[in-house]
């Protein structure tokens, strides 16, 4: 009876979720199957294999990728340091992570594309140290380090909520015990921050699939990505039926790839049986 | 020792990283020139035209309450969301987490068009809309922020408090909530960020008249981004950095 | 459990409260509202309309005519006035979305000049639906540090002498149009072997291409990061003002002109008011000052006679006879020929 109740806390979620998410989505998945003159058809969700649509779907999961393990790689020696520091104030750390992405995204990307351009300060304040100049902008480095960017945060925060909560005296048993420091981060760290490092990946990965601001603006329109796409459908085109189709293909697709993961990661669910 | 002078390197490299447009922000709120991108000397009337602009500041004012509010109603739909998902068994925790997921996985345009068609059926276009837009995409944020926190937490303190005399509310007030807090301020800062940051959705759920930053910004691409836009950036910068500083020293004064 | 369904009750509750709270307080017979592009009328210009006439405007800005009509057709809010592009506002008319406004009602209309209501006949054949507003070309706007040679042709763009060094158009329909110009063809064509010629010459170009943009191209011009790229002339004229070793040139194959046009939505319950507010833009102190804020091509004659002889000597604000008659309005495609567009900018996208 207990666990049903703590189950049951979930429901004004899930109310919201199916009032707000699932049925709006209905209008989407009709969109999706109608071929605009009234008939059914399965064409629209088919088209992502279409080589031109495949090519943005693989493109957009190879960036959304490298994206994703360069915020990890960035992200988890921010918390390990974080950690050793041992600043009290953990709410100051987290508020100076996020403030800067409180000022409005696209004046940000604007920045950057400032900032990163051939004649921008980077490379003029590179030149005056007689050093080479990174000349990235327009290309899919820069669509990758606008992501980062933007995303870095998402992967930092979960990371380091999950790294802060491991006691001292585990570690130092640890040690006691004659662990060298590798093994007391493979055993101990990694795992135990290993839902919050799951919570980052998702929080990344999945919205940069997505993402068209990067590619049109840093990327400086030359790369086309499956968000890029997407878009052009529901507007440039107005064709609709084939942007749901796509959104939906591209739900399906992913949503499957993450059950798949988290089939073959079940143990970081099961040790919160505590109810 | 060392390592830990190469920690702070590392740390203020990745703070440079993450402040270096909002130090382009603030110079070009400076900038005699309407050009991003060209200096044309020091001025202040960017400034000056802010205050004068009624647009900005009902559209501030919109964005600011919109921002709050969505936040604190997702946070508290998710907070609870998270922890029933984390009771659930696997089945359904999986289908939960894959629902969790759309906002985030559908393009902004798509949940946009998505939730105007819907919400148009009953509701008039206006801040409520806008509203449940918001809370809508903001809740994965705060779900993905609180699940792993949850999924931590040592079953012994719970039941040690049990044991201990607590009730199950007490126990989850008392015990499982301080713990969980860090997962739910960032969550709820998370959401904050989503909110002041979406165009597309907003776009389509506001009603005749209403703006937010954003729309404001997003409608002045087209011509040119006036800098007054920069200058705000600026003056909300600061104020919260100010806010940060003073909570902080509070907090220092405390602990003395 | 009873808790929840309080607590579920409350929410649906709440929101319903928030629907209904949103929704009064509207005095539907005497408020406007407009549907415009944004920062596209001097704000100051609703203000003087709101206290001559009493009437309310409530705005509401878009970033692009597709972004506009999606929201538009969904119904969502009963628009009055529209402002929005050439091809955007036919489409709007073969759907029957707009009425004929009543001429006899208008007082400063006969500002027009003759020439626009002529260019607007590529949308609206009759010049019953549609009012002019401001209109432009597109051409090619170049730093005469780095290029000495004359612009006057397309050619510059294709012949690969300044690769790497040109900002190209990220719009499906100006890529195609100037490329169809360039090649001696209609930008109207709906010969789809003139369309696939243009289609090679583009991936072809591709290699030399800095960048596709569209708002972007007059900060990368005015900060020197391209030698030239492509441009409306509006955009044009910004860039100009930030960096005075920039120039604009029309090529002499032609060009798109585009122009921005009012029409009253059918859905308009108080035609009057929205004709009123129509006629106000047209009235030659409101035209002038939208004018100065704005400083596009304005179509009103009773302003360009009033102009300060300099800038109506301008050819990017009032170009000149030979450069309109090269010139030709995008017409909303065929939905199968947009199609064909669609997925050969997709495919030259993905190249």
């Amino acid at each position: 009876m207990k666990r049903m109740s703590r189950k049951h806390l979930a429901t004004p979620y899930v109310f919201w979720i199916i009032c707000f998410t699932i049925l709006p989505l209905i209008y989407i998945a009709w969109y999706a199957v109608s071929d605009g003159d009234g008939g059914y058809t399965v064409e629209n969700i088919l088209a992502i294999f279409e080589p031109v649509h495949w090519k943005a779907f693989v493109l957009s999961i190879e960036l959304a990728l490298i994206c994703t393990v360069v915020c990890l790689l960035l992200a988890y020696p921010v918390v390990l340091i974080l950690r050793r520091l041992k600043i009290k104030k953990k709410g100051t750390i987290v508020a100076v992570l996020i403030l800067p992405m409180w000022m409005n995204f696209i004046l940000r990307v604007y920045a950057w594309q400032v900032l990163l351009s051939d004649n921008g300060i980077i490379n003029s304040f590179l030149g005056m140290l007689g050093l080479p100049s990174i000349n990235i902008i327009n290309t899919p480095a820069a669509i990758v380090f606008g992501m980062v960017y933007d995303f870095l945060p998402f992967m930092i925060l979960p990371i380091y909520n999950s790294l802060m909560e491991i006691p001292n005296d585990i570690i130092e048993a640890a040690k006691d015990l004659g662990a060298d420091g590798f093994t007391i981060f493979r055993k101990i760290i990694w795992k135990l921050t290993l839902p919050g490092v799951i919570s980052g990946i998702t929080m990344v990965f999945v919205p940069a699939m997505t993402s068209f601001v990067f590619s049109d603006i840093l990327g400086g329109g030359k790369i086309q990505l499956i968000g890029n796409v997407i878009e052009q459908e529901f507007t440039t085109s107005m064709n609709w039926q084939l942007g749901s189709g796509l959104s939906i293909a591209l739900m399906t697709i992913i949503l499957l790839i993450m059950a798949l993961l988290q089939k073959s990661n079940q143990q970081t669910k099961g040790n919160n049986m505590i109810w | 020792m060392v390592k830990n002078v190469f920690g702070r390197i590392y740390i203020g490299l990745i703070m440079l990283f993450l402040y270096a447009p909002i130090v382009v922000l603030i110079v070009l709120s400076f900038n005699n020139s309407k050009s991003r991108a060209k200096w044309g000397g020091f001025t202040l009337k960017w400034y000056s035209e802010l205050f004068d602009n009624s647009i900005v500041m009902d559209a501030l004012w919109t964005t600011l309450t919109l921002a709050i509010l969505s936040a604190v109603i997702a946070t508290v739909l998710g907070l609870l969301g998270a922890i029933g998902i984390d009771a659930m068994k696997k089945r359904n925790y999986q289908i939960m987490l894959g629902a969790t997921n759309i906002p985030m996985l559908n393009a902004d345009i798509v949940t946009g068009i998505a939730l105007m068609l819907f919400m148009v059926r009953f509701l008039p276009l206006g801040f409520s809309t806008m509203l449940i837009a918001h809370i809508t995409f903001n809740i994965p944020y705060v779900i993905f922020s609180i699940l792993p926190k949850l999924q931590q937490i040592d079953v012994s303190v719970y039941e040690a408090a049990r044991d201990l005399g607590a009730n199950s509310v007490k126990a989850f007030w008392k015990v499982i909530i301080p713990i969980i807090k860090p997962g739910i301020t960032s969550g709820f800062l998370l959401a904050v960020t989503m909110s002041l940051d979406d165009f597309i959705i907003t776009y389509f759920t506001r009603g005749a008249g209403v703006n937010t930053l954003s729309t404001v910004i997003y409608g002045e691409i087209r011509r040119g981004i006036k800098p007054e836009m920069y200058s705000l950036s600026t003056i909300l910068f600061l104020m919260v950095l100010i806010v940060l500083v003073m909570s902080n020293r509070a907090s220092k004064k405390q602990v003395k | 459990m009873k808790k929840l369904k309080k607590l579920t009750a409350l929410l649906v509750s709440l929101v319903c409260v928030m629907g209904t709270l949103s929704g009064c307080g509207e005095d539907s017979k005497n408020t406007l509202v407009v549907f415009n592009y944004g920062n596209y009328i001097d704000p100051a210009i609703l203000d003087i309309f709101e206290e001559e006439t009493g009437i309310t405007v409530k705005y509401e800005e878009a970033t692009t005519p597709e972004i506009l009509y999606s929201k538009y057709h969904a119904g969502s809010i009963k628009y009055d006035v529209v402002c929005t592009s050439d091809y955007m506002l036919e489409r709007m008319i073969k759907e029957g979305d707009l009425i004929k406004f009543d001429a006899s009602a208008f007082e400063h209309i006969d500002n027009i000049g003759e020439t626009y209501w002529d260019f607007s006949k590529a949308f609206d054949p009759t010049n019953e639906y549609t009012i002019p507003y401001f209109y432009g070309t597109v051409g090619i706007l170049y730093d005469t540090t780095k290029v000495t040679e004359d612009v006057d042709s397309w050619e510059i763009l294709f012949d690969g002498s300044y690769a790497g060094d040109i900002i190209m158009m990220n719009s499906m329909r100006d890529m195609y149009m100037l490329t169809l110009k360039y090649l001696g063809y209609s930008i109207n064509t709906t010969n789809t072997d003139e369309i696939d010629e243009a289609q090679k010459l583009i991936v072809a170009q591709k290699p030399d291409v800095q960048a596709y943009f569209v708002d972007e191209t007059k900060d990368e011009l005015a900060t020197g990061n391209a030698a030239m790229g492509v441009i409306y002339s509006g955009d044009a004229f910004v860039a100009m003002e930030m960096n005075e070793d920039l120039a604009y040139a029309v090529p002499k194959e032609g060009t798109n002109l585009w122009m921005d046009s009012w029409g009253i939505t059918k859905q308009c319950d108080n035609v009057d008011a929205a004709q009123k507010f129509l006629d106000f833009l047209c009235r030659e102190d409101i035209a002038k000052m939208n004018f100065e804020y704005i400083y596009y091509s304005t179509p009103n004659e009773a302003v360009i006679e009033d102009m300060d002889p300099e800038v109506a000597a301008d050819e990017m604000i009032v170009p000149p006879q030979e450069i309109l008659d090269n010139c030709e309005v995008c017409q909303m495609t065929s939905d199968e020929l947009l199609e064909y567009y669609n997925n050969l900018w997709k495919e030259f996208k993905a190249k």
